[in-house]
């Protein structure tokens, strides 16, 4: 049974846990033995984000030494996925193992789609959802084809979520578009960040949808806090826990 | 300055900025279905780009040739290392001839030369020609966007600015109307003008011919109508060949605007019988981003203005929050090229969502380059010190696995004990539109340790 190295970004072991928890339980659904690195903390993203690239370099280097022994790595995440994938190569270039590193880290759709096959997914949902396409996961692992582009639509997290029994998708007016976390930029351009998120928020609203997901618990943390606030009548869900059938 | 009060200043005006948002959001609509109307758009992507990659890797060579075949065609070929240089060059040609009135085109270059004031100063009369930009010169504000320079105007605003300084009706908003005002008012600009001066969408190496790209025909009646015509231009404006037009001509507006092309592409090679025309070839750093690895792909660039209508922190904050020529994406790499100290913030006005990246007609990747900025910027220095501090002691934690359990554990147990006030308050940005999560009483890994542990007794 091939091994896949859980790969539970810190913001989501440390505040969201139960996604961490629908993750092991979809890998495992799906016929795969799951191991949780106990000493891993944070890919580096914020640092690396923020420009201070020597802040996130041990990181990257603790990352390989901690995953590359596992035959896959999988995150509840896009945006930590990207990193690993799209921007560890200014750190680990030419490392041992991080050319495979690279191949076999996955976001947890993308690895449900594309090597675990799932055709079926065995929970009843019967509600609304609007899905909420994180940027990182659309546009750098492209994990969903993207409006700017010319090219047939394809979406993974679409794909899965349609599998689920009483599920209606809903259709945003804006497909795609940023809901305004970007890190540090949440708190840096609180403005234009807030406004960002209740435009997104408002968009979902507008559609009917009773459920707002995502593959990144980031965007949702974000949209929940704009959403919690205003107490408006939308529940946030990572899309682990609707696939794997947790608090209906 | 910095860019966030500038955005938080805009977003204060809540149905202002959402209008702006709706506006650009609109012209991004019609720029995809302009884009799917196109079957083999990402062909035409990658040949623009490629072909910009070529020419800019042999600039120098191409520059030459463009100068020697415009000479030939009569036209009279100048060089300018920066603005300065730019504006001293034009005002030479105006002033030896007794140039007092200048008309122009909407050329963003002049807007980065600051050549309007510069000429003012020295006593000659510059008119915008371009509508929007004509709204914003006798506002006396710069644009706010390099294809729709007043797109940051409700047409009550234009009302009132034409009402002072061209003489209509007070509280008039009529688009008609005042369209109709301000081509009187223009008419007659045009016909006083004694120079005219365009901008340049495409100069030709092969034929030493340029081409401009207007909506209202206004390049064509500057230059038709005086005998001088200046060109002032980028030196990276430039392509091979006349036959890589077509590629750069059905980008450029359907990126724009969402027209299939503009309703004026004007190919001028040489003066015209008893006139003069003279092209100014700017550097102005561009040479310097030229001999970057990292951020000479942002010389592709055609100022189709995508980048910004797509850009979800430029719809909302307006491009005046930028403080530069060219704002949005592509400003933001570009600007602190000049003047990293000044624009410091630009790179940080982004959520790395990646939409300019895709939207972009030639291809650059922006959203990596505005992170490259940041890294530069963080070299430079020029990294507030809250952040830097900030993320000295994330990665501190980090690197230390038992730290970070334990400070995980302490936030956990702390923060939902503390009062209100002490979690949102002035020093807690997030807090102010949004609350946080609830912090569950144990982490992931402690949980998954016990269900281990649960599974291994159950097992045993």
């Amino acid at each position: 049974m091939p091994t896949v190295g859980l790969f539970i970004p810190c913001y989501v072991d440390q505040l969201f846990p139960q996604v961490g928890l629908a993750t092991v339980d979809l890998l495992e659904q799906a016929g795969y033995g799951v191991e949780y690195p106990a000493d891993q903390t944070c890919c580096g993203q914020p640092m690396a984000n923020t420009g201070c690239t020597e802040q996130a370099r041990p990181l990257a280097e603790r990352f390989l030494a901690i995953f590359s022994g596992y035959d896959y790595v999988v995150a509840p995440s896009g945006s930590c996925v990207a990193m690993v994938r799209c921007h560890y190569d200014e750190y680990l270039a030419g490392q041992p193992g991080f050319e495979e590193l690279k191949k076999k880290t996955f976001e947890l759709c993308e690895f449900l789609v594309d090597v675990a096959d799932t055709s079926r997914v065995d929970h009843r949902f019967p509600y609304r959802v609007g899905l909420h396409q994180s940027c990182h996961g659309l546009r750098e692992l492209r994990l969903a084809s993207s409006s700017e582009l010319v090219a047939p639509a394809f979406g993974k997290a679409q794909r899965l979520l349609q599998m689920v029994d009483g599920l209606e998708l809903v259709t945003l007016a804006r497909p795609d578009e940023c809901c305004g976390f970007g890190g540090t930029f949440a708190v840096a351009e609180e403005a234009v960040s807030c406004m960002m998120g209740n435009d997104r928020i408002h968009d979902h609203l507008t559609a009917g949808a009773e459920v707002l997901t995502a593959n990144d618990m980031s965007c949702l943390m974000h949209m929940a806090g704009l959403i919690r606030r205003q107490g408006k009548p939308l529940r946030v869900m990572h899309i682990a826990e609707i696939l794997a059938g947790h608090s209906k | 300055m910095n860019h966030a009060p500038l955005a938080a200043a805009f977003v204060a005006d809540a149905p202002r900025a959402k209008w702006h948002d709706e506006t650009l959001w609109f012209v991004r609509a019609k720029r995809d279905k302009a884009a799917q109307s196109v079957p083999e758009w990402e062909e035409l992507r990658e040949c623009a780009a490629q072909i910009k990659a070529h020419t800019v890797s042999r600039l120098a060579d191409y520059l030459e040739q463009f100068e020697r075949e415009a000479t030939r065609r009569g036209a009279v070929v100048h060089w300018a290392r920066n603005a300065a240089e730019h504006n001293e060059i034009v005002l030479k040609l105006l002033s030896d001839r007794g140039v007092k009135r200048l008309v122009k085109s909407k050329s963003m270059l002049t807007e980065e030369c600051h050549l309007n004031p510069f000429l003012e100063r020295h006593g000659i009369e510059v008119v915008d020609t371009d509508l929007g930009e004509r709204i914003v010169q006798l506002a006396g504000e710069s644009p706010s966007h390099i294809v729709l320079p007043a797109i940051h105007k409700k047409k009550e605003d234009v009302g009132q600015i034409f009402h002072e300084h061209l003489g209509t009706t007070a509280g008039a908003t009529d688009p008609n109307y005042l369209t109709e005002a301000a081509r009187q008012h223009l008419r007659e600009k045009f016909v006083q003008a004694e120079a005219g001066l365009t901008g340049v969408n495409f100069a030709i190496a092969e034929t030493g011919g340029f081409v401009v790209c207007t909506n209202e025909g206004n390049a064509d009646l500057g230059v038709s109508l005086p005998t001088l015509h200046i060109a002032s231009m980028g030196i990276e404006k430039l392509v091979p060949r006349a036959q890589d037009l077509g590629v750069f001509l059905r980008l450029l507006a359907r990126s724009a605007t969402g027209q299939p092309i503009t309703t004026y592409s004007s190919h001028f090679h040489g003066p015209r019988p008893g006139g003069e025309l003279h092209i100014v070839l700017v550097d102005n750093g561009r040479s310097d981003i030229l001999a970057s690895d990292e951020f000479r792909r942002s010389l592709n660039c055609i100022r189709c203005g995508a980048c910004m209508n797509t850009c979800p922190v430029y719809r909302r904050s307006g491009g005046h929050s930028y403080q530069t020529s060219v704002p949005g994406p592509i400003g933001s790499i570009l600007a602190p090229s000049r003047n990293p100290k000044m624009f410091y913030s630009l790179p940080q006005a982004c959520s790395l969502c990646g939409s300019c990246s895709d939207v972009c007609p030639v291809k650059i990747d922006l959203h990596h380059q505005l992170l490259t900025w940041r890294r530069e910027l963080a070299h430079q220095g020029l990294l507030s010190r809250s952040k830097r501090l900030g993320m000295q002691a994330m990665s501190f934690v980090f690197r230390r696995p038992a730290l970070y359990r334990l400070a995980g554990r302490v936030a956990r147990w702390l923060t939902p004990l503390l009062p209100r006030f002490m979690i949102y308050n002035g020093l807690n940005a997030w807090g102010k539109q949004r609350e946080l999560p609830d912090f569950p009483a144990k982490s992931f890994g402690e949980q998954y340790a016990e269900r281990r542990r649960h599974e291994s007794q159950r097992n045993s």
